[in-house]
């Protein structure tokens, strides 16, 4: 494997509260470019509310307030004075429930580039299309019926309907929220796959909530509990000598 | 012996309950029937009165085209035939309907023909050139008052004083339904022409045109103010006082009496703004602003169906806000937007105090081509029509309001249809 | 005008779109930067800075042209000493003959004078609206495309520009309401300078004198509304009085006696009880009713009047029905199943539950479903003008004819509008009483529902 040391995100004390109540206290880590990171965590513990805070997805929930700071590629990202719009389109997102847009495959795939003036041409488009549903391996599954409705596919196919979307507009960050917790074995050890070949281009965040996938397709894995980052180093390392009993614990199973 | 005595008075205790029980239920029973009761009562007091409507009245005329007469040669021009002495004509034709009528007799006869015969014996000679110097057999519109008679609207039993038609004029009438002279046909003019005095030859093609455009202006008003409006409140306002205001003033304006708006439209828009006084554009303005709140209601309630997670994905690859609703929100709130929309334009198709206080009472007989033409609508006619003290009217106002239930129903019927076939359940 | 006009937009549109294109895309070949944001946003810029003044010009122009044109008009139009004008008429006339000179044939000089002095300032008008209008667009897409460069971020702009219209269009309801309370207030106010307020909250006698001929003396009219008022609440009671069993019953019947089979057909039928347009009750009630009521009172030896009050509220309170039955059938529907189950656990039937528990329970609900249904029967108007009297009459006897608020209004505005004279303003009077008692019905019986409902949330 070959190690790099280039930081895509650091974050650092970032604090978030829904209203009064803190859902993150003091959350610092580095990411670093072209690995999987997973986030593991007890359910509540503010995995998903941390990443949400890396797209700002958490501007959506009016309640919602963060401080601190991260920086992704050394520019602040938590100020006002952000450009939320580019920052998304650097930072694409699959949600733990596949939503597919009621639209075609097609127009499912080919809406990010539009919006964002990244074909110029018709058939500039379709390319972009077809190699982000390659990237994302299921092109041949739905090559003789883009027309039809992304509603239309399976949840697997779904999931991967909606991560060819995330990386049609190109994005350097993938931020998933468990996945594969909407699907089957057999589905999740493709979107597995798929997660190891996206490595190579992509820096993936990830939350799960299966040890084993974690461990599968993580090089880096944070473990988060009650809002508080507990420990975060190699997967390999976590897995098998943790420094905290904490995590020892929850990776054995005795709790959460 | 104590124990029978209270077992007998609960028994008779417990029949006395469940005769209450039932007594209640019955009554509830009864206000729902005579509800429904007079719901049909309804409908056949103006289904039975309206069908009559769809019939006119029609005598057989023998009219001589003769050039002499009417000052025309073959080669008369448009012009000439417009000027044409068709009128000669048709008192010709009116004083020879019986043998040797006396000068008081033919009046009497002139009365029981319609008004509109000299522009009907003009047409026929327009369509057809060649009749001239030939005698034609004509059918022409009879005068409101045979027409009524011979529907068994107004009563023949009644003294002659009270009527509208003196006696010999009723043994003319015999004498043409004996020999087949006087028929009933379908009525076109009540569905090609315009308003006018004389019952036989009105019609609600002029209102029911300005309905139409009336709702147009409703529609092109209402529907992108109420989807921007909801849109706002929905997606963008932010939680405080004013949104809150005007959130409010959404619901209680739902709940003012139309006739207010009606005030509005006159204190407002027609004497601030200079609007067109009796014309679509004010009257569907009017409207629109009334309708309002019904759509926004409906608008509002479709966008709160469409999930959150369609919203999160197209933010998440970078849409702007308004990009992600317009182009994913509001296109699946659509269908339930436009339900509503339908049901507001069917309440603004049967309101009739606004259009009043607008000036849309007026008299117009003609029918009207452009949103700033005076004109009618619908219901106003129907007012128009009930007010009005000839008998003709009335059946008239009952067919009109036939046509305007058929139309409510099947905008009913299409709001129902929309909502059924595109109603998604998340 | 309008067709051109609109034609002249379009293009407007589309110059300005391929202008603000062509302009960025050559700065950004000229400086070979990145732009902030994509083309089509600079261009949609340049675009609403060129419409938006244009669609100003044009709404302006719409509304305030003819007003101008008249006053100008009026101003300069050399009165004949002596004559009787109406300014609405003598418009008229003038526009008449402005369009088609075959009107002038008999009409007086100055009249003809007018005309022409109206055709010439309509065609100054117009050419001035034209060109006005192309360099107010000319002038929005010059000062846009100053703006347009790199670092501009032209789809935040745009942005914000939708979020302004989309907060106008929410407005609109709020500037409804302005409206509606300022022309009701300022016209009562002219009212009410001639007309002293006790008198028309306080006196009896209605009797709006109207003067029917020209120059015949202006009696002073008398406007006091209480018959009106008490007409009105007359009506409304005979409303009620048909409406409330009726609707209470058939909802309680619906809600907790009919099968769902027997629900599924009534409620839609009843809907269609709702959706018939007034005017339909109004003939109804003319029609059938009132002969009917007439005929009875006969036989019971009671002279009735052909207007009667309990023709008029006999159908408004038919029309009511299936508002307080739907609306009591919410209310009902919405008391918790526990309560119920509690009283027939403990042996009661159905109706005792229904008269001890769960109308009790409802009955704030019921309150605040009869307010708003009064409020509608208040403020209903083709009923009543089709079948009630127009005289004001104070009694309370339903086979009398008496007279309503709306009634009065649409009598007071159906005819020639003079608005100097009371008997015009008068109803903006009553429209303002009108307008405040349902309102208030309505904020009261809303608030009474909505303690109602978290009680039991
Ligand atoms: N929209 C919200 N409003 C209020 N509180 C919220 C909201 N979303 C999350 N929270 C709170 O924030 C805390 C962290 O939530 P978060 O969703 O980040 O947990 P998670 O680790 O993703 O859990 P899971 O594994 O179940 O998805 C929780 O205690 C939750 O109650
Ligand atoms: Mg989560």
């Amino acid at each position: 494997m070959v190690e790099n040391n280039n930081t895509k995100i650091s974050a650092k004390d970032v604090d978030v509260f829904y209203s009064e109540k803190q859902a993150l206290n003091k959350i610092s880590m580095d990411i670093k470019e072209k690995e999987v990171t997973a986030l593991i965590g007890p359910s509540g513990c503010g995995k998903s509310t941390f990443l949400r805070c890396i797209n700002r997805m958490n501007d959506l929930i009016e309640i919602c307030k963060v401080t601190g700071s991260i920086k992704v590629d050394n520019e602040e990202i938590i100020s006002s004075s952000t450009d939320v719009v580019s920052l998304r389109s650097k930072i694409g997102m699959v949600f733990q429930k596949p939503n597919p847009f009621p639209k075609s495959i097609f127009d499912n795939v080919a809406y990010g580039p539009s919006i964002h003036g990244l074909a110029d041409t018709k058939s500039d488009l379709e390319n972009i299309v077809i190699t982000s549903l390659k990237k994302a391996g299921l092109y041949n599954e739905v090559k003789d019926r883009l027309n039809e409705p992304g509603t239309s596919l399976s949840g697997g196919q779904q999931q991967r309907l909606c991560i060819a979307r995330a990386i049609a507009v190109n994005p350097e960050i993938i931020l998933m929220d468990e996945p594969c917790s909407a699907l089957d074995p057999i589905a999740t050890a493709i979107i597995e796959e798929l997660i190891d070949e996206l490595r190579l281009n992509y820096t993936i965040i990830i939350v799960t909530h299966s040890m084993q996938q974690a461990a599968r397709v993580s090089q880096k894995t944070c473990f988060f509990h009650l809002g508080e980052l507990i420990e975060s180093g190699e997967t390999n390392k976590i897995f098998t000598n943790p420094d905290n009993t904490k995590t020892q614990d929850y990776i054995t199973g005795r709790f959460g | 012996m104590n124990s029978t005595l209270t077992q007998e008075r609960i028994i008779a205790l417990r029949k006395k309950r469940s005769a209450q029980d039932l007594r209640f239920k019955y009554y509830g029973f009864i206000a729902m029937c005579l509800a429904l009761a007079v719901l049909v009562f309804l409908l056949y007091s103006i289904f039975s009165r309206g069908f009559s409507a769809f019939q006119k009245t029609t005598i057989l005329l023998e009219i001589n085209y003769d050039q002499e007469v009417l000052k025309l040669t073959p080669n008369s021009t448009d012009q000439e035939i417009e000027k044409g002495k068709f009128f000669k004509v048709k008192k010709n034709a009116l004083n020879n309907v019986f043998e040797n009528l006396s000068k008081s007799d033919a009046k009497l006869i002139k009365k029981l023909f319609s008004t509109n015969i000299d522009k009907e014996i003009k047409n026929y000679y327009i369509d057809n050139p060649s009749v001239l110097n030939t005698t034609q057999k004509l059918w022409v519109t009879a005068h409101s008052n045979v027409d009524q008679m011979l529907k068994g609207n107004s009563r023949r039993d009644v003294p002659e004083d009270r009527r509208k038609l003196n006696d010999i004029q009723l043994s003319f009438i015999d004498q043409l339904v004996e020999e087949d002279r006087i028929q009933k046909e379908f009525n076109n003019f009540f569905f090609t022409r315009a308003d006018s005095r004389h019952p036989e030859i009105a019609g609600i093609a002029g209102s029911f045109m300005g309905s139409l455009l009336t709702l147009f202006v409703v529609f092109i008003l209402s529907f992108p103010i109420a989807i921007g409006a909801s849109v706002y409140l929905e997606e963008f306002a932010p939680k405080n006082k004013l949104t809150e205001l005007i959130e409010v003033n959404i619901s209680n304006l739902a709940a003012v009496p139309s006739i207010v708006f009606g005030l509005l439209g006159l204190g407002v828009l027609l004497n601030v703004f200079g609007f067109p006084r009796s014309t679509p554009l004010v009257g569907g303005t009017v409207l629109a602003l009334m309708t309002l709140p019904t759509i926004i209601i409906a608008c509002r309630a479709s966008l709160k169906a469409v999930p959150p997670s369609i919203k999160e994905g197209a933010l998440a690859i970078g849409a702007t806000k308004s990009q992600a609703v317009f182009h994913h929100v509001v296109p699946l709130a659509l269908p339930g937007t436009l339900t509503g929309t339908i049901i507001g334009l069917a309440q603004a198709l049967g309101e009739t105090a606004p259009l009043i206080m607008i000036g849309m009472v007026a008299f117009i007989p003609n029918i009207p081509t452009g949103i700033t033409e005076p004109s009618a609508s619908l219901p106003v006619q129907i007012f128009l029509w009930v007010e009005s003290a000839e008998r003709g009217f009335q059946e008239k106002s009952a067919a009109a309001i036939m046509i305007i239930l058929l139309f409510l129903f099947m905008m009913n019927a299409l709001a129902v249809y929309l909502r059924n076939r595109f109603e998604k359940k998340w | 005008m309008f067709f051109w006009s609109i034609v002249l937009i379009l293009i407007g549109i589309y110059s300005s779109y391929i202008f603000g294109k062509s302009r960025i895309k050559k700065l950004v070949y000229s400086t070979n930067l990145k732009p902030k944001s994509q083309y089509n946003y600079h261009a949609q810029y340049v675009l609403s800075w060129c419409l938006l003044p244009a669609l100003i010009v044009y709404f302006s122009w719409a509304v305030f042209e003819e007003q101008i044109i008249q006053n100008l008009i009026l101003d300069s139009f050399e009165y004949v000493e002596g004559a009787a004008y109406n300014d609405g008429l003598l418009l008229a006339e003038i526009r008449n003959v402005a369009n088609n000179t075959d009107f002038s044939e008999g009409k007086s000089q100055e009249i003809i004078n007018a005309a022409s002095q109206y055709k010439s300032l309509k065609l100054t008008s117009e050419i001035s609206f034209y060109i006005s209008i192309i360099i107010i667009m000319i002038l929005g897409s010059l000062y846009a495309v100053r703006k347009i460069n790199i670092q501009f971020n032209a789809q935040d702009t745009i942005e914000k520009y939708i979020k302004y219209i989309l907060i106008f269009c929410s407005s609109i309801a709020v500037l409804t309401t302005i409206g509606i309370i300022f022309s009701l207030i300022f016209e009562s106010f002219r009212f009410f300078s001639q007309v002293s307020i006790f008198e028309f909250l306080f006196s009896t006698e209605w009797y709006p004198f109207i003067p029917i001929r020209e120059g015949q003396a202006a009696a002073e009219g008398s406007f006091g509304a209480v018959p009106i008022f008490a007409g009105t609440f007359l009506i409304m009671i005979v409303a009620m009085c048909v409406a409330a069993p009726i609707g209470l019953l058939t909802a309680i019947y619906l809600s907790e006696y009919a099968s769902q089979k027997v629900r599924k057909t009534v409620k839609p039928l009843l809907e269609i009880l709702a959706g018939i347009p007034t005017i339909v009750y109004g003939f109804f009630a003319f029609v059938t009713v009132a002969p009917f009521v007439k005929s009875f009172g006969q036989s019971i030896g009671i002279d009735a009047s052909p207007t009667s009050a309990l023709a008029a509220g006999l159908v408004m309170g038919v029309m009511i029905i299936p508002f307080i039955s739907s609306l009591s059938d919410d209310v009902i529907n919405s008391v918790p199943q526990s309560l119920r189950e509690g009283s027939l656990g403990i042996g009661a039937n159905k109706a005792e539950t229904i008269k001890k528990v769960i109308l009790p329970a409802a009955l704030p609900g019921i309150v605040g479903a009869f307010l708003l249904a009064i409020s509608r029967a208040i403020g209903e108007t083709m009923i009543v003008v089709v079948a009630a009297g127009t005289a004001a009459n104070l009694t309370a006897n339903p086979f009398e004819n008496v007279t309503t608020v709306t009634v009065q209004i649409v009598v007071a505005l159906i005819g020639d509008q003079e608005f100097d004279n009371p008997r015009t303003l008068s109803a903006f009077a009553l429209g303002l009483v009108l307008f405040v008692i349902t309102l208030s019905l309505n904020v009261l019986a809303l608030r009474i529902v909505k303690k109602y409902r978290e009680r039991y949330e």
